[in-house]
C-alpha cells in the first residue's frame, strides 16, 4: 500500500470497491487467461451480490476482462462492447462461504479453450486481493508486477524459475507457492520490482515442470 | 522507513526530526516507491487537478444520475449562497458545495479521485481547496497536505478499514473526515500532534455511522454524508488548532472504529438491507429503479 492507493485511484464512479476494484479483478483475470475470453461466468457474493446492479459491478468486471482500466470512461458501456466482441457472459449470486463481503468468482473460457477460475475480493479504496486461482490459495494483490507460474509440484521448480529471474536481474519483492497436494498441481506467485521481458518469459515457460506462466503487469 | 502501524509513529517521527507529517511521509514514500520526491508531488498535483475538474463538472450544471435519485444539489446550494439565503457563511457553504459537487459527479459515473474511497471522494478536496482559496494559501501547500491525509489514511486502512462493506460509513466518510481534518491542520501550520488530535476528533464524531445506501447506490445518503464529513472536518480542525485535545489517543480511536465496525450488523454494511435503505420510501425507489433498468 502506498499514498496513491489512499489518495487515488483516479477512477470512474460510483464506488471504489464495487466499480474500480471490480475493474481491477477483471483485468487480472484477463491477463491470467492470456487470451481473449469467449465465455464468462461471474458469481457475486455478499455485498457484491446484493448491490452489483446499482454499483455497475457487472459492467466493471466485464470492462476489466476487456482490458479497460478503472479510469476508462467506456466502463458504463462494457456490456455493449462485450456483445460486439462476441463474448458471452452470465451473472449470478451465491454464498461463497467465509470470504470477504465483496467477493467475486469468475470462470473464464478463452479462444483456444483454455479455462481459468479466479476468486477475488475488493477490500476497499479500489484495492483488491486475488484469493484463489483454479481453487489454489494464492492471495496476491497485483499492486506490482506479478509473475504467475502454473507448474507441477517437484523439487527444483522454484529454483529453476528464480534462477532465470536472477539471470535477468529481476528482484523478487514477495513470493508464495501453493499446491493441491504433494506432487500435484501448483502455482507460484512472484511479485517483482521489474517487469519481466518476453525472452525471460520464454525461458520460464520452457522449464520442464512449468505448464504455463504469465505476467500481470502493474497498472 | 515508516510502518504506518500507528498515527503516533507519524507524530513521533515528525516531531523528533522537527518536520511535518507530510514531509516524513513524502520522504518515506520516495524511498519505498523508488521515486524522487518531485515526481510524487507532481503525481499528487495531477490528482488535485482531477478533483478540481470534478468540482467544475458538479457545480456548473444540473447533473442527474442514471437512477434519477441524485444530482443538482451542489448547483442548488451555490445558487442559494449567491442569493444570500443560507446561514452557514461563505467558508462553510463553499466546503459543502464542493463536497456535494464531487460526490454527485461520482454518482453520475464521472471521473473522480478516490479519497480514500469513491463514496467519500468529496470530503478531502472540498475542505482543502476551500480553505486554500479563502486564505490565499499557495497551491503547493495543499498538495503537501494531501500527503498528510494519505499518511493518516494508510494507518486507518492498516489498523481498521476504509471499506463501507467492512466497517460501515464511519470507515469511509469518517476516515475521509479524519484525514481531511489532519491535513487541514498541517496546511494551516498546526503541529503533528494537533493533526493527530484533529484526526481523533473527526473519527470520534462519526463513530457508529452505518452504510445504508438506498437501492445499494452510492447516492442516498452518501452525497449528503460527504457534505457532513467535510463540515465535521472543519469542526475537528478548529478544535485541534485551538489546542483542544482528544482524551482518547488517536490510535485507540481508530481501534474503536474497527471494533464498532466488526460489531455492526452486516445489514448495515453496504448491503442495503437496513437503516435508510430499508425504509418504505427507499424500498419503493429501489423497486422502481430495478424495474425500469431490467
Amino acid at each position: 500500500m502506498n499514498v496513491f492507493d489512499i489518495i487515488g485511484p483516479v477512477m470512474v464512479g460510483p464506488s471504489s470497491s464495487h466499480t474500480a476494484g471490480a475493474v481491477r479483478i477483471g483485468r487480472i483475470a484477463r491477463f491470467l487467461l492470456n487470451e481473449e475470453p469467449l465465455n464468462v461466468r461471474i458469481v457475486f457474493h455478499g455485498s457484491f451480490a446484493k448491490t452489483y446492479k446499482g454499483h455497475g459491478t457487472d459492467r466493471a468486471i466485464l470492462a476489466g476482462l476487456l482490458g479497460m482500466l478503472p479510469d476508462d470512461r467506456r466502463i458504463k458501456d462494457s456490456l455493449t462492447f462485450a456483445n460486439n466482441m462476441g463474448m458471452s457472459y452470465s451473472f449470478a449470486t451465491a454464498d461463497l462461504g467465509d470470504v470477504h463481503p465483496n467477493t467475486v468468482l469468475i470462470s473464464l473460457k478463452g479462444k483456444s479453450g483454455r479455462e481459468l477460475e479466479i476468486l477475488g475480493s475488493s477490500i476497499g479504496g479500489g484495492r483488491i486481493i486475488i484469493n484463489k486461482i483454479n481453487g489454489l490459495e494464492v492471495n496476491f494483490r497485483g499492486e506490482g508486477h506479478t509473475l504467475v507460474v502454473f507448474h507441477n509440484d517437484m523439487p527444483g521448480a522454484v529454483a529453476a524459475v528464480t534462477h532465470i529471474l536472477a539471470r535477468g536481474c529481476i528482484n523478487i519483492a514477495q513470493m508464495k507457492v501453493s499446491r493441491s497436494c504433494r506432487g500435484g498441481k501448483a502455482i507460484m506467485i512472484i511479485e517483482t520490482d521489474q517487469l519481466i521481458d518476453n525472452e525471460l518469459m520464454m525461458s520460464i515457460r520452457s522449464i520442464n515442470c512449468v505448464t504455463f506462466a504469465v505476467v500481470v503487469p502493474s497498472e | 522507513m515508516l510502518t504506518y502501524d500507528s498515527v503516533q509513529e507519524l507524530i513521533e517521527q515528525a516531531t523528533l526530526s522537527g518536520k511535518t507529517i507530510y514531509q516524513i511521509v513524502l520522504e518515506d514514500q520516495s524511498i519505498v516507491l523508488e521515486c524522487p520526491i518531485e515526481v510524487l508531488i507532481e503525481k499528487m498535483e495531477k490528482n488535485l487537478k482531477v478533483m478540481e475538474e470534478a468540482i467544475d463538472e458538479g457545480t456548473t450544471s444540473m447533473l442527474k444520475s442514471a437512477s434519477g435519485l441524485s444530482g443538482g444539489d451542489a448547483f442548488r446550494l451555490k445558487r442559494a449562497l449567491n442569493d444570500g439565503k443560507t446561514v452557514g457563511g461563505t467558508v462553510l457553504d463553499n466546503v459543502l458545495i464542493k463536497a456535494l459537487a464531487l460526490a454527485e459527479t461520482n454518482a453520475c459515473m464521472g471521473r473522480i479521485v478516490a479519497a480514500p474511497t469513491a463514496g467519500s471522494c468529496g470530503i478531502i478536496p472540498a475542505v482543502l481547496l476551500t480553505i486554500q482559496e479563502n486564505r490565499n494559501i499557495p497551491r503547493s501547500r495543499i498538495v503537501m497536505s494531501m500527503f498528510t491525509a494519505a499518511g493518516i489514511g494508510m494507518v486507518i486502512a492498516r489498523r481498521a478499514s476504509i471499506s463501507g462493506a467492512e466497517g460501515g460509513c464511519q470507515a469511509e466518510c469518517g476516515s475521509a473526515s479524519a484525514m481531511a481534518a489532519a491535513a487541514l491542520v498541517e496546511m494551516m501550520g498546526g503541529t503533528p500532534e494537533m493533526a493527530g488530535h484533529a484526526c481523533a476528533i473527526a473519527l470520534k464524531t462519526t463513530l457508529g455511522l452505518v452504510c445504508d445506501p438506498v437501492a445499494g447506490l452510492v447516492e442516498v445518503p452518501c452525497i449528503k454524508r460527504n457534505a457532513m464529513g467535510a463540515a465535521n472536518a472543519l469542526v475537528a480542525a478548529d478544535l485541534a488548532l485551538s489546542g483542544i485535545k482528544s482524551v482518547i489517543p488517536v490510535d485507540e480511536v481508530i481501534d474503536a472504529m474497527k471494533s464498532v465496525g466488526k460489531l455492526m450488523h452486516p445489514s448495515l454494511k453496504e448491503t442495503a438491507e437496513a437503516g435508510l435503505a430499508a425504509t418504505p420510501t427507499a424500498r419503493k425507489l429501489a423497486s422502481e429503479i430495478y424495474c425500469s433498468s431490467s
